[in-house]
């Protein structure tokens, strides 16, 4: 399997205070693959950093598109990091909360269409098509992730778990190749986690995508990762399959603590 | 009550050296104010309840303004007969009349043009007079050293517009807020003192005379009758706008405008590319300044700097909070109600803008959206496959 996220030795300072400390993960293609550790650990920093948002201190993050050449995309904007198919969420929701569903899904397929001014105020033939095109595709992809019945609410009037899930279809729609899921169970209840984790593995499988995830509940990331990465305070501790993971003293120190007598 | 106690009791009469008593205006005011606070408290009330029926009752409810836009059955008279009064304003009302409603309605366009910055983009932007002042000037003075006419200045000025609008927008794109909008502020008053400090090239605070009304196919027109054409480039003009920025709304840069809006992260997230959009909204919003600002110009026939204060900018920010952010219909209410209202207030002379304020006040406790509120577009789906039609 190929390498489509291959992520060298990243570092991040703010100021004085390291928050990511030569990281290296990868992900291949078809996998889901989580990134867990305790709060501060400094996951949504590694997030930000891949996604443009910050300028890594250091270290490289490589993307293969499946079908395209390798690319170095740090310092990026996150604008142009979108275009070339990394797509996230958000740890605390960031809708656009007075658009309706549809359209949060509209604003995700603007980086794939082209229509500008001038195509606004003539509204020509192409124009036209292309926004028939973005209101199907839109709409298809509520479809999948099972929001459809939604559509024209305005996206603050939604349940907290179908906001989680909007967040997710909206970045479906920048047609990603590799997902980047901030913690996306964050407050949901058990139902609503488990309808999440057969989500994430449809999409996985039907969608052709890879998704990298941050979570904190164990029992999703557990059956839901291919493999996971342990990070703390700012560096990379472990890495493994689930198994591996669960049994990895390391890991159980960095979230349990030092056993006093031992 | 006590407030106005010194001024509405008590008189003193210089001439006798005596005080005098109104104890009558007392009770007049007592039961005004108590009436008026009885008013409130009733609205407030309706208010709350209203509030309450609207959560309990379904989504679907709308806004009896929104009804009768979308009603067909009512919405096409009303737009005929106002297309009718438009037509025949000018024949049936005397000049004055005519007057007062083309600045109406340079209003609407700036309104309308600031509305895109504001309404849809989110950007606060309260030097929006600078394009203005930009327009005006260049019909001015264009017409002064080049002597070029009124419809070839109207798309330089938009054009120049445009230009002063992405040179703010540059060193802005950063900003947000309360710091966008005191930069704005400053850019504002920047244009405002060149044009009155910079003698040779805007002839200072007295202005510049004599700017030629628009001609009629080369014909110079009576003062009436110029009035009267300038009135039909006006609503002309208008009609341009309110089409324009209908279709940009519904596009895919206005849906950008919009996420830009409602969050500046997310969007960029999404792949908009939050400079490029900024300044085509500050761009697109200044173009419309600029034309108002040369309808301006031709229509007083005189500009000078002190028509471009910060209170312009102000009364602008006023139309499109006013109207409704980011509704079309209630942009150009606003400024319907905004410049009317003080104008036909003038009967009331010295308390004109008192009530002026007065309603300002009620009108944002009781409206707090806006005259007409902004309601989003919906859609309508038929089986499964796609097939989206607009609603």
């Amino acid at each position: 399997m190929e390498t489509i996220l291959n992520v060298q030795k990243l570092t991040m300072n703010f100021g004085g205070l390291r928050a990511l400390d030569k990281v290296d993960i990868d992900v291949k293609k078809g996998e889901i693959v989580a990134l867990i550790g305790p709060n501060g650990a400094g996951k949504t920093t590694f997030f930000n950093c891949i996604t443009g948002m910050y300028d890594p201190t250091a270290g490289d993050i490589f993307i293969e598109p499946p079908g395209k050449k390798k690319d170095r995309i740090n310092g990026l904007k996150p604008n142009k990091v979108t275009k070339k198919g990394l797509a996230r969420t958000f740890q605390n929701i960031r809708l656009f909360p007075n658009m309706t569903v549809l359209e949060n899904v509209m604003i995700g397929r603007h980086c794939r269409t082209h229509s500008g001014i001038a195509g606004a105020i003539f509204r020509g033939i192409s124009t036209r098509k292309e926004e028939k095109r973005i209101i199907e595709d839109s709409y298809v992809i509520l479809e999948k992730i099972g929001l459809s019945q939604y559509v024209n609410e305005l996206a603050m009037n939604l349940p907290y778990g179908a906001q989680r899930r909007l967040e997710i279809a909206r970045a479906m729609g920048t047609e990603p190749f590799l997902l980047l899921l901030d913690e996306p169970a964050a407050g949901m209840n058990p139902l609503e986690t488990r309808e999440l984790d057969q989500l994430i593995t449809k999409l996985r499988d039907t969608e052709d995508i890879s998704i990298l995830l941050i979570e904190h509940d164990m029992k999703l990331v557990m059956s839901l990762s291919d493999r996971i990465f342990v990070v703390d305070y700012g560096k990379k501790i472990a890495q493994g399959t689930p198994e591996e993971i669960k049994n990895n003293p390391v890991v159980i120190k960095a979230y349990l603590g030092e056993e006093l007598d031992a | 009550m006590f407030l106005t106690f010194p001024i509405m009791v008590i008189r003193v009469n210089t001439i006798e050296n005596v005080v005098e008593w109104r104890w009558n205006n007392l009770y007049m005011v007592g039961i005004g104010s108590f009436a008026l606070s009885m008013v409130w408290r009733y609205m407030l009330k309706r208010k709350e309840r209203g509030g309450k029926k609207a959560d309990n009752g379904p989504s679907d409810a709308k806004p009896l303004a929104q009804k009768i836009l979308e009603n067909r059955k009512i919405s096409v008279p009303v737009v005929v007969a106002v297309c009718i009064i438009v037509m025949f304003f000018p024949f049936v009302f005397s000049m004055y009349q005519t007057s007062i409603l083309i600045t109406a309605l340079t209003y609407v366009m700036l309104g309308l043009g600031l509305n895109i910055v504001i309404g849809l983009a989110g950007l606060l932007d309260l030097g929006y007079v600078a394009f203005y002042a930009v327009g005006a000037y260049s019909y001015a003075l264009l017409n002064y050293h080049f002597g070029l006419g009124f419809w070839t200045v109207l798309p330089i000025a938009a054009g120049l517009g445009a230009m002063f609008g992405i040179l703010l927008g540059y060193p802005v794109l950063r900003l947000r807020g309360d710091y966008l909008a005191i930069v704005t502020l400053g850019f504002g008053e920047i244009i405002r003192l060149i044009l009155e400090n910079w003698n040779e090239f805007s002839f200072g605070p007295s202005g510049i005379a004599n700017i030629p009304r628009p001609s009629f196919f080369g014909m110079n027109l009576s003062v009436h009758s110029a009035t009267i054409y300038t009135y039909y480039i006006m609503v002309g003009l208008c009609i341009f706008t309110i089409f324009v920025v209908n279709r940009l709304q519904d596009s895919r840069i206005g849906r950008a405008w919009i996420a830009l809006r409602e969050d500046e992260i997310a969007c960029q997230a999404m792949g908009i590319d939050k400079a490029k959009t900024k300044l085509t909204a500050f761009a697109l919003g200044a173009t419309w300044a600029g034309m108002a600002g040369v309808l301006f110009a031709a229509k007083t026939t005189f500009v000078n700097p002190a028509s471009f204060t910060i209170w312009e900018s102000v009364i602008i920010l006023c139309v499109v909070v006013l109207g409704g952010m980011g509704s079309v219909v209630g942009v150009i209410m606003g400024a319907l109600v905004l410049i009317l209202l003080p104008e036909y207030l003038r009967a009331f002379s010295e308390y004109r803008m008192l009530i002026f304020g007065a309603v300002l006040v009620t009108m944002m406790v009781f409206r707090p959206g806006g005259l007409i509120t902004n309601v989003r577009r919906r859609y309508k789906f038929e089986g499964g496959e796609g097939g989206g039609r607009k609603e």
